[in-house]
């Protein structure tokens, strides 16, 4: 679903990511760790065509993210609050989206009726902008809004900082749906280890800029990945 | 503890990457302020001998007192909309050793020293010097400068209470209209009573002392105010109103576009820097009235195409300039989001075009002054549509200001780049040019249709062109997005 190919990223002489060779196939959960400064993010904005690579591509479903901006049909994402339209209020916001991906209202209200026990009552019908969320119910709009339209790849930075800890568990329980039938490929980064070994079933470990680890979730990974980090 | 914020207020101004980046700006404004003070000081020198010239049975100093009302009044209202209110980021300062009333006392007193105050001291210091050289009574003239200092000073900090404070805001607005009326219908002479006033004040300078007791009400007032606000939830409270849905499902005829229109529309209603925006609109519209109620100008025809470019384009002027920095703070999910960009910048197109349509029809009035006024000003709203939003969403592709929404708007330069002040040239001037040169050379009529015309080519031409910007738009996305991110 998603290659990338001789990858990099510089700023000056500084190089922040470097990726010869990444292959994320349909339906796959796949999970990016790493410290601060590892080039999560810098991936994804990359993937999303935010930023410019120094070298190299990435291919979304056959179509090469910097050459075409197809791939943003079949595509949802949330990196950050930058992300949401502040003076909006979330409804307004999750109708905006769904306009662009062509959910009429009653898509879009069925389609939230799915998250109402996610949302646990604090983001619809409260009468308030987005600006004036909290941070994380900020994020549970966001998230929620990045997975409207039936995308086939839905990108979600750092999901569960912020989050409350029935939030995270519900998150958690919404992303295994979403992967359940291999339809939908998910890319998550975090730098909670327990939450992405619990999500994913691939974690891949960058470290400044390079791929280090590309390990197949198992029993096991959780401790090879504290081990890892624990230096 | 001062000399540390002081410190911190230098580096924050220096290292702001706005100031860095946009040097031309900072010129432009600092040879504005340069014009101010120079034709501050010229007058304040020249100011007594011209008068005694112009009229040689009145006493300088008691034909400018009894104008004072005047010029205290010109600057409340100039400071309202203008001046903004002192801020400094308190947050960071909340959780240090640092005496609550410190800070507040620091805000305050830098309010002090802001540009609005500096600048009537150019007209007042030379023209008290002057006034002592001829003979005036020192102690009477530096009792009466003691007096214009304290008075600038007072409506500095009587601003801050108008901004804050609607009810105080309104008791000012009753006394402003009801001085007028009674200035008006001649009831009772107020400026010259007021300026009475003054003159008592020079032959009496202990009186100095009434508006040193003013100056201190109004400083304790503030602080009083202010300190209230030293916590976070007072900063916070004050945001959070309740969202007022409105519907807007009338956009829904605009059919792909009504998304972006409906945000737009939302955006504008929703935000403090916007919203402020909004009643340039008034301005704009009613700035015929400036040129056609005088004689001088009502005969240059010039002066309608002036009038009619910016009455019909205030809304695209102010709204077309920030595109898209109006969306800067989300421009990241709008680039990941599914749409073409084509059709956002249509949407922009199309919310500038109907608002020329409606300004025009507004403006419709204007044929009071004459058919020759609604005939340019219908051949100027063409000339909008067709020809300066194509201009506008051009020079948008040079924006790299990100612009924060919540702030105040007149003179809040956050969000111009040096093409947003280049841009205003052709938008204005060669309509007008072309118009004078051509009813000049041929006759009023031909220069309408001119107008008109090349109006008219742009709208034919619009599908291209739009095609063009979008390339552009394009091209810079990656260099948007990243200055987009930079906080100022």
């Amino acid at each position: 679903m998603i290659q990338t190919t001789q990858l990099s990223k510089k700023y000056g002489q500084a190089e922040v990511l470097n990726i010869e060779s990444l292959e994320i196939p349909k339906g796959q959960s796949f999970g990016l760790v790493g410290n601060n400064g590892a080039g999560k993010t810098t991936y994804f904005n990359i993937l999303l065509d935010l930023i410019r690579p120094t070298t190299g591509s990435i291919i979304n479903n056959e179509i090469t993210v910097n050459q075409s901006e197809d791939w943003k049909t079949f595509t949802g994402s949330f990196i950050d609050e930058s992300f949401l339209i502040g003076y909006l209020t979330p409804e307004e916001y999750f109708e905006f989206v769904g306009d662009l991906r062509g959910m009429n209202k009653a898509d879009v209200k069925s389609f939230l009726a799915q998250f109402e026990e996610f949302f646990s009552g604090e983001i619809l019908e409260k009468k308030k902008y987005l600006r004036d969320l909290s941070k994380g119910n900020q994020k549970k709009a966001g998230i929620i809004a990045a997975m409207m339209g039936n995308p086939q790849v839905v990108i979600l930075d750092e999901p569960f900082a912020n989050l409350d800890p029935t939030t995270q568990i519900r998150l958690k329980k919404i992303l295994k749906t979403l992967t359940d039938d291999k339809e939908v490929t998910v890319l998550v980064s975090s730098h909670d280890l327990s939450h992405v070994t619990e999500v994913c079933e691939r974690i891949v470990v960058l470290d400044k800029g390079n791929v280090v680890k590309d390990i197949a979730t198992s029993k096991e990974t959780l401790q090879e990945l504290e081990r890892y980090f624990s230096v | 503890m001062i000399r540390h914020f002081l410190r911190l207020e230098k580096k924050q101004f220096f290292r702001s990457s706005y100031w860095q980046k946009s040097i031309f700006l900072n010129i432009l404004i600092g040879l504005f302020a340069l014009y101010f003070m120079v034709s501050f000081l010229i007058i304040g020198i020249g100011g007594y001998f011209i008068i005694q010239d112009q009229f040689p049975d009145k006493d300088p100093l008691m034909l400018v007192n009894s104008f004072l009302l005047f010029a205290i009044v010109g600057d409340l209202v100039f400071r309202y909309i203008m001046q903004k209110l002192p801020v400094i980021n308190i947050k960071p300062f909340l959780i240090l050793p640092i005496k609550k009333s410190k800070i507040v006392h620091f805000i305050l007193i830098k309010s002090s020293f802001s540009f609005f105050n500096i600048m009537g001291l150019f007209f007042y210091i030379p023209f008290s010097v002057v006034l002592i050289n001829q003979g005036y009574d020192t102690i009477g003239v530096l009792g009466w400068l003691a007096t214009m200092i304290l008075l600038i000073q007072s409506v500095n900090f009587l601003n801050f209470l108008i901004n804050k404070n609607t009810v105080v805001f309104g008791v000012l607005l009753t006394l402003l209209i009801g001085g007028y009326l009674i200035q008006h219908y001649e009831v009772f002479n107020l400026a010259a009573f007021v300026g009475q006033g003054f003159d008592f004040v020079y032959q009496n300078p202990l009186f100095v002392i009434v508006f040193i007791a003013l100056l201190v009400v109004l400083y304790a007032l503030n602080y009083s105010q202010l300190r209230k606000e030293v916590y976070l939830d007072a900063i916070i409270s004050e945001k959070t109103k309740e969202a007022n849905t409105s519907d807007l499902s009338f956009a829904d005829r605009l059919g792909d576009l009504a998304p972006f229109i409906k945000n737009d529309l939302r955006l504008m209603w929703r935000n403090k820097r916007t919203k402020s925006g909004i009643w340039m609109l008034a301005v704009g519209l009613g700035y015929g009235l400036i040129f056609y109620t005088q004689d001088v100008y009502a005969n240059i025809e010039v002066i309608f195409v002036l009038v009619g470019v910016f009455s019909t384009g205030t809304f695209l002027i102010n709204f077309g300039q920030f595109i898209p920095a109006w969306d800067s703070s989300y421009y990241n999910m709008l680039m990941s989001q599914n749409f073409k960009y084509e059709r956002y910048l249509k949407s922009k197109f199309t919310i500038m075009a109907i608002s020329v349509v409606v300004l025009f029809v507004l403006g419709i009035p204007y044929v009071y002054f004459g058919w020759k006024v609604l005939a340019v000003h219908f051949a100027a709203m063409i000339y909008n549509i067709g020809v300066n939003s194509h201009v506008i969403l051009y020079g948008g592709t040079f924006n790299r200001k990100k612009i924060n929404l919540d702030e105040k708007a007149a003179f809040n330069f956050q969000g111009t780049g040096t093409v947003q002040w280049l841009i205003g040239f052709p938008l204005m001037l060669l309509p007008m040019g072309l118009f004078a040169l051509i009813s000049w050379l041929v006759s009023f009529e031909i220069a309408t249709v001119v107008l008109a015309a090349l109006g008219f080519i742009g709208i034919a031409l619009h599908k291209k062109m739009m095609r063009a910007i979008t390339n552009l738009y394009i091209k810079n996305k990656y260099k948007m997005i990243h200055a987009f991110n930079q906080e100022n």
